[in-house]
């Protein structure tokens, strides 16, 4: 266990957020922050720790913070990168915490100009797959069958996929990164941090109001996620495919857990009917042949 | 730090200062970014982490900012912008009327117009002037007609580089709002309480750069040799009765139609508008104590109301006891050409008006087909 004796243990988060309780993207984000250290900017589009953060005059970080509007994220980056840069200013990590809406749908247009334009940034996109601080709707990253308050009978479109939308601007680092496997999660941050240009990390964010499920099982849904092949961890550096953790194991498609395992306990599935599961699972079956595929070119 | 996306007829602008950046004239990051949206963030991004910044835009582009127009002001970062005015779709048009920036006029920017290209130049410099004072801070963007001035070459004098870098000093990094020794949230959640606190300081950060914009128009007329007045500029409006009011290459117009009326003894002068926000309220009733009519040129309209302009020096003049006249007209719309003789015309309606006592409630759209 000596990669956590590793973690700084300075905390850039002070404790007693006003985030809900089990909230996978704040305890993310605490890990992030350790991580990333002092010398680091965060730009903070619209979405949960806009308000997780405190309120004026009060803040919940220890490093410089800017709030931004929702689609402006990855370019308000690129000029802090740019001004820095002019300043002289060496050694600080600037870094995006968007959420999935404010990355695959509003933000989407701004990060992949940033992202061709190899922004010397990390861009980490918390993806509690829907609009939680507005009250849980559905965005591009919901995935099928999930219930959402603008979609009552459960998403009927499939999850956007963000990282392997990423991997065609030929960034440098891409990873999926999940709380659950936190030594997993710290190896890629800190991977992303050796890399010059645009990183990207995707994380697996559970969201207890938004996905109806009890805070105390976040971590257990987490691992059942990566094991039933839900969501693949994997990395991608220099445009080099490559799964890691668990989710090598269930290459094999025997190796993984029943779908219905992850779909049961979470309330947001709970109308999804036997042949939802059924197209769920051939969508799944589809994106693991690419992840496959993938995986052997290397 | 310059951040653009193009769009006609700014494009000359933003092609320039990539030749500039390219063969070293000018020292700058340049980020060719994917829109308008992007060019305002990436500005208040490096404004925000202490540098000068700068874009340009138009139309369509500056409509694509709005979000971000109000990001900069809240944020008060001193960013400056060209903001080369044209016609909002649809129908598409690519020639100036300032239906564009005018429909910014709430976003908290310092709205400056200009008459001419060396105008354009000079009010450049004196924008960040203002913008970077200490009592302004406020993102500041000179507009100026498209075509008419954009793609129109003018003889003009360049200021010395050393000169303007002197008028203008090092750009003060105390403003950031990045600082990694002092870390701070901006922008975050406020409640109730302070909101409007935080509106009442932008408020009265705009009545300072009333003042600000006089000093610096003051002090750049001595270094420079180019004389601007305030907010407001006249041309002959000594012992007038009626003076014709506008913004932008108009104003051009106005002062040859004051040349003309004058020819005939006519008691006419021209008002240029360099500033619209914050709007020159004192300098209008100033002169609405001297004169007995306005003449107002709008190149814009405001649906459902009537020009811009029109409404606002009503507005200004209401607490005089003695309220001159004041006659409304929408003109030079989508690049319609406005002639001296429209404005001859208008100040001759407007004398007649004087002359018979009577008003003219409704404003006139100069020769629009019916």
């Amino acid at each position: 266990m000596s990669w956590i004796k590793e973690i700084p243990n300075e905390e850039n988060l002070f404790s007693g957020t006003t985030s809900c309780i089990g909230c996978g993207a704040t305890l993310s984000l605490r890990l992030a922050l350790r991580i990333l250290g002092r010398r680091t900017v965060l730009v903070v589009p619209a979405n949960c720790t806009s308000i997780i953060q405190g309120k004026y005059p009060r803040t919940t970080f220890k490093i410089p913070v800017l709030n931004v509007a929702f689609a402006s994220s990855a370019a308000v980056a690129s000029g802090l990168v740019a001004a820095l840069r002019i300043r002289g200013i060496e050694g600080v990590n600037v870094v995006v915490w968007a959420g999935d809406g404010g990355t695959a749908d509003i933000g989407l247009q701004a990060l992949s100009g940033a992202a061709q334009r190899q922004e010397n940034m990390l861009y980490i996109c918390y993806d509690n797959e829907g609009y939680m601080n507005t009250g849980i709707q559905e965005s591009g990253a919901t995935p099928f069958g999930a219930l959402t308050s603008n979609s009552p009978g459960g998403k009927r479109l499939f999850k956007k996929d963000m990282p392997l939308i990423m991997m065609e601007h030929k960034i440098p680092y891409i990873a999926t990164a999940n709380i659950s496997f936190p030594q997993d999660f710290v190896r890629k941050f800190r991977k992303a941090l050796t890399h010059v240009g645009l990183k990207y990390i995707h994380l697996y964010s559970a969201c207890p109001p938004g996905w109806r499920i009890p805070p105390n099982e976040i971590i257990n849904i987490g691992r059942l996620a990566v094991e039933t092949g839900v969501w693949a961890l994997f990395e991608i550096e220099n445009n080099s495919f490559r799964l890691t953790g668990p989710s090598v194991n269930i290459l094999n498609q025997d190796r993984r857990k029943p779908i219905e395992e992850y779909l049961k306990i979470q309330g947001r599935f709970r109308k999804m009917t036997e042949d939802d599961i059924k197209i769920l699972h051939e969508w799944i079956d589809d994106l693991w042949k690419r992840y496959s595929e993938l995986h052997e070119l290397g | 730090m310059v951040a653009a996306y193009p769009i006609t007829p700014q494009t000359s602008v933003i092609e320039k200062i990539a030749e500039f950046v390219a063969n070293g004239e000018m020292i700058a990051e340049y980020i060719k970014v994917e829109s308008e949206h992007s060019a305002m963030s990436a500005c208040i991004g490096a404004s925000a982490a202490g540098v000068r910044t700068f874009t340009a835009t138009s139309s369509q582009g500056l409509l694509y900012m709005h979000e971000m127009l109000h990001w900069a002001s809240g944020s008060r970062l001193p960013i400056v912008m060209a903001q080369v005015n044209r016609a909002i779709a649809p129908p598409w048009s690519i020639w100036a009327d300032h239906n564009d920036s005018i429909s910014q006029r709430d976003t908290g920017w310092i709205q400056f117009y200009c008459e001419n290209n060396q105008d354009i130049l000079d009010t450049v410099i004196q924008a960040y002037k203002v913008a970077e004072d200490s009592r302004v801070l406020l993102p500041a963007m000179v507009c100026y007609d498209g075509f008419e001035l954009s793609h129109t070459a003018m003889p003009m004098k360049l200021p010395d580089q050393r000169d303007v870098d002197d008028f203008l000093g090092p750009h003060k990094v105390e403003h950031a709002l990045i600082d990694l020794e002092k870390p701070s949230a901006h922008g975050s959640l406020v409640t109730p309480e302070l909101y409007m606190e935080f509106r009442h300081l932008i408020q009265k950060a705009m009545e300072n750069a009333k003042v600000v914009i006089k000093e610096t128009a003051s002090d750049f007329s001595q270094r420079f040799g180019r004389n601007y007045e305030s907010q407001i500029q006249c041309y002959k409006c000594r012992d007038v009765d009626v003076v014709i009011v506008s913004m932008g290459a108009v104003s051009s117009e106005a002062k040859e139609a004051v040349d003309r009326l004058r020819k005939e003894k006519l008691p006419v002068g021209a008002v240029k508008l360099r500033v619209f926000r914050p709007f020159p309220k004192e300098a209008i009733q100033e002169l609405g104590r001297r004169v007995r009519a306005f003449v107002v040129i709008d190149r814009d309209i405001s649906f459902g109301m009537e020009g811009a302009l029109f409404t606002e020096i009503k507005s200004s003049l209401y607490t005089l006891d003695e309220k001159p006249l004041v006659l409304g007209f929408i003109a030079g719309l989508g690049g319609r050409d406005i002639r001296v003789r429209n404005l001859t015309r208008a100040a001759r309606k407007a004398l007649d008006a004087l002359r018979k006592g009577v008003t003219y409630p409704e404003e006139e759209w100069v020769a629009v087909k019916e």
